[in-house]
């Protein structure tokens, strides 16, 4: 219990079906076999700290930022840009995170201090400016982003595909620096999972509830709302940019379509208020069944298109266009934003109270 | 709040001059920079040509949040249905837009516009009734449902227009420009600033001439005494929210013909711009917004002539400084 900081899941079913994908997860190498499942398993990873980062905002402190991408980004293209500059080593990818963890800390801090003070709704517009000109910026410098291209670099070698770790297979699966980086990236994130329960159970995390749902009367018990809410963006923009660099370490490439793009900011949001918003575990829900089916839906899809077409019904085979998932993701979020605020992890909840 | 206050929320307060002032000041600043006379000319024309497409645009965005505490971000779908709504125009009367007449030619223009309004406020109508409608005074909520209100209206015209490009022409007489010794203006230009005018005009007279538009200000200042005065202000939300729609339909009629083509991304790429003016100009204020679009496209446009790696910075440069100047922006509304 002390390592999920008292919070358990609550509830049969949500414990055993977060179980599952954890484990899962562990397991990915060895449970399934090829390059795709793989890369699901490491995007999913990946998302999950992304979007639990996301939840500290905007499930706990009830702030909407459109800017969480950005931070991913920068973590993405530090790590990314440092190990393309100075070559693969350890010391470059270490030096790369730092610098684009102060980067996002100055970018996180002005926003937060220039915009905080006002509406929340005030905070979304900034956000969503700011978010936009460094998608600008970062396409402009191309000299040293690579533009639209994007860069694309070596990892230190105990990561490279080409290195073996032992030369025989275990259980059939040779450990090659793929499998490693995978490992790398799942500890990572258990470990920053873990540090952000235990601060959104912390008395931090109680301030910034009471000021989610009163903040008002948080600041008249004495509680500075400017100063918690900068920390949560602080702490979440650290979380965003943790992911961004793993997630640019998996793929050994950053651009702007895999790091910066708004539609991932779209993505998030919609895991997040899916998955659950106030509860960490819904980031872990969400971002499964959302990169689930971002990988696999499509091919559903393609065959209900297809069934559509051939029966001759008007409209429906745009609308069941695998393109179109988002669409059915959309209408899901919506559905969720009005029907179950909690999302899924609130669903499991509900249903566990009602049958005792 | 103080006697100060409660002056400033009286109708017919003193208007502040200098903020309305601010394009003018930007203009003859950068002047001296550009140095020739006809590279100035041409540039603030074309800038005040694009203010005008993006006033169109965030005016109605405005209108909605001021009246209505709606920030939506559905508008982009608004924008990129109208920039279609000019395609199914333009595309059966194709022959109107290539002919030698003036009259076929702006016929064609109008009926697009109109079109990509109407279509426009149709489409508001049940955006409103199925996605706004149940979280009024819920900000969280508004946000999030507006923004999925968005991804499912942008998959529909995907799914209904096809996810390409669809190229534009502009008519026959609007295109080319009029040159003034070395200072050349588009025409279309000419054109979009004319009709951003009007819709300026129109609005101006609509609010401050007209019953409608005074329920509309007074429900802007407050809801409940409205109310309590019997008056139905959720049917005068709806009526709001259409227009606000109309007007984003309208702007990105204009604004796809201005490019040339229409796709969906527009709306997402105008709506940041959408909302950088309205902070500047005061969150819900229409003369506030009216300034601002002038101000952030004069600045676009010295920016990209002088500095061109700075000038798709510049919207957020200005922003910043003019919310250092004034926090709530040039014409803040009372009560925001």
């Amino acid at each position: 219990m002390t390592i999920l900081s008292g919070d358990p899941p609550r509830g049969r079913a949500l414990t055993i079906l977060l179980i599952l994908i954890v484990a899962a997860l562990a397991l990915a190498p060895f449970l399934f076999h090829g390059a795709k499942p793989l890369n699901v398993a490491a995007k999913t990873c990946v998302m999950i700290l992304l979007v639990a980062s996301y939840d500290l905002l905007l499930g706990y402190a009830g702030i909407v930022s459109f800017a969480h991408v950005m931070f991913f980004g920068v973590g993405a293209y530090g790590v990314g840009l440092m190990l393309y500059a100075l070559g693969p080593s350890w010391g470059a990818l270490l030096l790369g995170l730092v610098a684009a963890a102060a980067l996002s800390l100055a970018l996180a801090l002005a926003i937060g201090l220039f915009s905080l003070r006002v509406q929340s709704i005030f905070f979304a517009m900034v956000t969503l400016a700011v978010a936009y000109a460094f998608n600008v910026l970062a396409s402009q410098l191309s000299d040293l982003t690579g533009g639209e291209d994007g860069r694309s670099f070596k990892s230190p070698d105990v990561l490279r595909p080409s290195f073996r770790l032992i030369h025989d297979k275990v259980f059939g699966v040779a450990i090659t620096g793929k499998i490693l980086t995978y490992y790398l990236v799942f500890a990572v994130v258990v470990i920053a999972f873990l540090a952000l329960l235990r601060v959104v159970n912390s008395p931090f995390g109680r301030v910034l509830q009471a000021i989610r749902e009163n903040p008002f009367r948080a600041e008249a018990l004495g509680y500075r709302t400017m100063f918690h809410r900068t920390l949560a963006t602080c702490l979440s923009a650290l979380g965003a940019t943790l992911a961004g660099a793993l997630f640019a370490l998996w793929l050994r490439y950053v651009g702007p379509d895999t790091a910066l793009s708004f539609s991932i900011q779209v993505d998030v949001l919609v895991m997040v208020v899916v998955g659950g918003m106030g509860s960490l575990y819904g980031a872990i829900i969400g971002a499964a069944l959302f990169v689930f089916a971002e990988s696999y839906l499509r091919d559903v899809m393609g065959a209900l298109s297809e069934a559509a077409a051939a029966a001759g019904l008007p409209l429906l085979p745009a609308l069941f266009h695998p393109d179109r998932w988002l669409l059915w993701l959309g209408l899901a979020f919506v559905l969720a934003v009005y029907f179950a605020p909690s999302g899924i992890v609130g669903a499991l909840r509900a249903t566990e109270k009602a049958e005792r | 709040m103080s006697a100060l206050d409660a002056g400033q929320s009286l109708p017919r307060a003193r208007r502040e001059i200098l903020p309305a002032l601010t394009p003018l000041l930007v203009a003859l600043a950068a002047a001296p920079f550009i140095g020739s006379a006809s590279t100035f000319v041409t540039l603030t024309a074309a800038g005040l040509a694009m203010g005008m497409m993006i006033f169109t645009m965030a005016s109605g965005l405005t209108l909605v949040f001021g009246m209505m505490d709606v920030l939506n971000f559905g508008h982009s779908a608004f924008i990129a249905l109208g920039a279609y709504a000019a395609t199914l125009v333009f595309l059966p009367l194709a022959s109107w837009g290539s002919a030698d007449s003036f009259a076929l030619n702006l016929a064609v223009f109008l009926l697009a516009a109109i079109a990509a309004a109407l279509l426009s406020a149709a489409f508001g109508f049940v955006f409103e009734r199925l996605i706004v409608k149940p979280v009024y005074g819920q900000h969280l909520k508004q946000i999030l449902a507006t923004i999925g209100g968005a991804i499912i209206a942008e998959q529909l015209l995907y799914a209904v227009f096809g996810p390409a490009q669809i190229p534009l022409s502009l008519p026959r007489t609007f295109e080319g420009s009029f040159v003034f010794g070395e200072a050349a203006i588009e025409k279309y230009r000419v054109l979009a600033t004319l009709v951003g005018l009007t819709v300026f005009a129109g609005e101006m007279l609509v609010l401050n001439r007209t019953k409608i538009g005074l329920l509309i200000r007074a429900g802007v200042e407050n809801r409940e005494m409205v109310e309590a005065l019997g008056y139905r202000v959720d049917r005068l939300f709806v009526a709001v929210f259409m227009a606000g729609s109309a007007l984003a339909g309208l702007g990105g009629a204009m604004m796809a013909l201005y490019r040339g083509q229409a796709h969906a991304t527009i709306g997402g790429e105008f709506l940041v711009l959408c909302f950088i003016v309205i902070i500047i100009g005061g969150l819900g204020s229409v003369g506030g917004s009216f300034v601002a679009s002038i101000l952030v496209a004069l600045i676009a446009n010295y920016a990209g002539f002088l500095a061109p790696k700075l000038a798709l910075m510049s919207n957020i440069l200005a922003m910043v400084a003019v919310l250092l100047w004034r926090p709530r922006g040039l014409y803040p509304v009372s009560g925001r």
